[in-house]
């Protein structure tokens, strides 16, 4: 294996081996993730990009052991946390780590929080939970994490329900959630992918202050490559169940060099430009569960070749730089 | 009317009433489109950008005329439809046709894609059995589709298939002028760049005129020649979209163009954040109603409604910053 350069195992948060998660179903087996390797420094962020269906937020479940099983298992791989592999840990064990040591935001606030507590009663119960505080304190360290993510008259607020709030309001009490025990992990799942451009601006400026302010580590998994280029340094672009790109290390998007990955920058639209046709992936993504051998890429791909029925590995090609790819196996190592 | 103007929206107004739990009081009203007026030429695409609950749909309900209006005047293909009876604006359906947002709730999940895209010409009484037989088979190959899908169910298919059949059932009876209110919101960025490329062969190739209605405005950019930013019921600005990309003047429109993630940091300009949110259009502000929230606001936008005046040759802006 090659480890990322850089950053030496022991100083990674979280360092995720060979990850496997399948579905059994009555369709057959679906590779939902298969074979996943990422790594994340203290402090760090880590886009996971990619379209519908590649695997993007079972990875994201997988490390908090929330797959829904049946149909869904783990059944491979290692998922180190500061050392600790999860996969080993008890159920008890795990659901102290669940929201007291990594927590979740969610896409949308309104399916994720309960409509029939106020938002005082959802924040303060988790911090009771974890903490171990009477109702009153927690009461009041609710009121400062909704200081904390700039919601206006937090006092009053903590009183309403969610239905009486904004999607963006929505969306910073469950960032004041996530936050809310300190977590060293905030895996946040399109956070801003139901809210407006301008109210996006607001959340992702948030994130990125609270980010600074607590040194806390972030998964952020979306499909808007924009989204990934401002909040990331580190970003795995994901198809089909797999790493196809992992790029480590500012301006991620002009160092990209995979097929799949330039396709998905060819159609994002630039403001800069003027662009008349786009250029499109053509096709769709393929299905999990009748997945063909050799790159899951090629059937869409204008430069497959012969060699592409047999499957690439993942090479570093540059430092901080790895492609699952046959056009770049002779620039880097293969083994 | 001018030869070339297609459709011609006069202050066109819409207001629904809200009733709440004290019975007696007078119901208040949700100013949704509070005086538009904007026209759109043949064979061009319109691009109506905007933030959820600016009105943009409501603008295209009302339109088709699937909405009652307040006030205001609906001018399509030199007739004022407004004034139509129920006769004449199912005639009307014929040449104008809507394609909605999400490919999974627009379509009959108990029906063919077949049944669904025959429909119109049974509801119009159009061609025998075999015609349209052969209709179905023609319109499922020009959106890029198969004869054979004709009898799979909207869940056999992709999400960008099931919005190719939405815009087949839309083009069955020939339109003149087609609504999408935001058709590629619900796929994934590599189907959208499929779907817009197509939207663009059918218009090139029928002649089409489109009002193209989204959040999103890199897929405006993309798609639509003029374009209008909406914001609590009112166009705000209104141009052609090259210029007002490259030049936009409202500050609205420049705090969402702003706000837009780019792919490339190095080019990254500075954000204007918008404090707080979009004020409820139950509550008007009073003046100009982006004032609460604009970084260039005057003491007379608390009291003084701007209106849209032309700033540069078919340039429109609402704004005191760029009037006289």
């Amino acid at each position: 294996m090659v480890e990322a350069k850089g950053a030496p195992v022991d100083e990674l948060l979280l360092d995720i081996h060979g990850l496997k998660t399948y579905f059994y179903t009555e369709e057959g087996v679906g590779l939902a993730v298969d074979g996943v390797d990422l790594q994340l420094r203290p402090g760090g962020t880590l886009g996971l990009a990619g379209e519908s269906g590649c695997g993007k937020t079972m990875t994201a479940l997988s490390i908090l052991r929330l797959v829904q099983s049946p149909p869904g298992r783990v059944v491979g791989g290692k998922v180190l946390f500061g050392g600790r592999d999860l996969l080993e840990l008890t159920e008890e064990e795990m659901r102290k780590i669940r929201g007291k040591e990594i927590s979740m935001v969610f896409q949308e606030p309104m399916t994720a929080l309960n409509p029939v507590l106020t938002i005082g009663e959802q924040i303060s119960e988790m911090i009771q939970l974890h903490q171990g505080m009477d109702r009153r304190k927690a009461m009041v360290r609710v009121g400062e994490m909704l200081d904390l993510v700039r919601i206006p008259e937090a006092r009053l607020r903590i009183r309403e329900y969610p239905h009486q709030l904004s999607g963006g309001m929505r969306q910073r009490v469950m960032i004041a959630m996530a936050l809310s025990c300190h977590p060293k992990l905030v895996i946040a799942d399109e956070p801003t992918t139901a809210l407006d451009v301008t109210t996006q601006a607001q959340i992702l400026d948030l994130i990125n202050r609270l980010k600074r302010e607590m040194g806390v580590s972030i998964i952020l998994i979306t499909h808007n490559l924009g989204v990934i280029a401002e909040m990331t340094e580190s970003v795995a672009i994901m198809y089909a169940g797999r790493v196809m790109e992992w790029i480590d290390g500012g301006e991620i998007f002009l160092r990209a060099k995979h097929p799949y990955t330039l396709g998905l920058l060819a159609s994002f639209p630039k403001m800069e430009e003027d662009e008349d046709r786009l250029e499109a992936i053509q096709g769709t993504v393929p299905n999990i569960y009748k997945l063909l051998p050799g790159c899951k890429f090629s059937e869409r791909c204008k430069y497959m070749s012969n060699r592409c029925g047999e499957e690439p590995p993942l090479i570093e090609v540059e430092e901080g730089h790895k492609i699952r790819c046959w056009l770049y196996t002779h620039e880097g190592v293969v083994y | 009317m001018k030869d070339n103007v297609l459709l011609r929206v006069e202050s066109l107004h819409k207001h629904y009433p809200v009733h709440d739990r004290f019975l007696f009081r007078r119901p208040q009203l949700v100013y949704a489109v509070d005086g538009v007026s904007l026209e759109i030429n043949r064979g061009e695409t319109f691009g109506l950008v905007g933030e959820s609950g600016c009105g943009k749909s409501t603008l295209g309900r009302l339109i088709l005329c699937l909405e009652e209006f307040t006030s205001g005047k609906i001018i399509f293909d030199d007739k004022v439809i407004t004034e139509h009876n129920k006769v004449k604006l199912r005639e009307l359906r014929r040449e104008m046709q809507i394609v909605f947002q999400d490919p999974y709730s627009s379509l009959n999940p108990r029906k063919t894609a077949g049944d669904i895209v025959v429909e119109p010409f049974i509801v119009h009484h159009l061609g025998d059995r075999k015609e349209r037989q052969r209709q179905v088979e023609r319109l499922l190959k020009v959106v890029g589709l198969l004869p054979e899908h004709a009898s799979r169910y909207p869940h056999e298919f992709s999400g960008g298939q099931r919005q190719r059949i939405g815009i087949a059932r839309a083009l069955a009876l020939n339109p003149k002028f087609i609504i999408l209110d935001e058709p590629v919101a619900s796929l994934d960025v590599s189907i959208q760049a499929q779907v817009i490329n197509l939207l663009k062969d059918l218009q090139n190739q029928y002649n089409l005129t489109y009002l193209f209605i989204s959040h999103d405005l890199g897929v405006i950019k993309r798609i639509s020649n003029r374009m209008g930013v909406m914001y609590l019921g009112r166009i705000v600005e209104l141009g052609d979209s090259r210029v007002l990309f490259r030049d936009p003047q409202h500050p609205y429109t420049k705090a969402l163009l702003s706000a837009i993630p780019q792919l490339i940091q190095a080019k990254k300009k500075k954000r204007i954040l918008l404090e707080g949110d979009v004020p409820s259009p139950i509550n008007l502000p009073s003046g100009c109603r982006f004032h609460t929230r604009c970084h260039y606001f005057v003491e007379k936008c608390k009291t003084v409604d701007p209106i849209l005046e032309e700033v540069s040759p078919s340039h429109w802006v609402a704004c005191h910053l760029h009037q006289g």
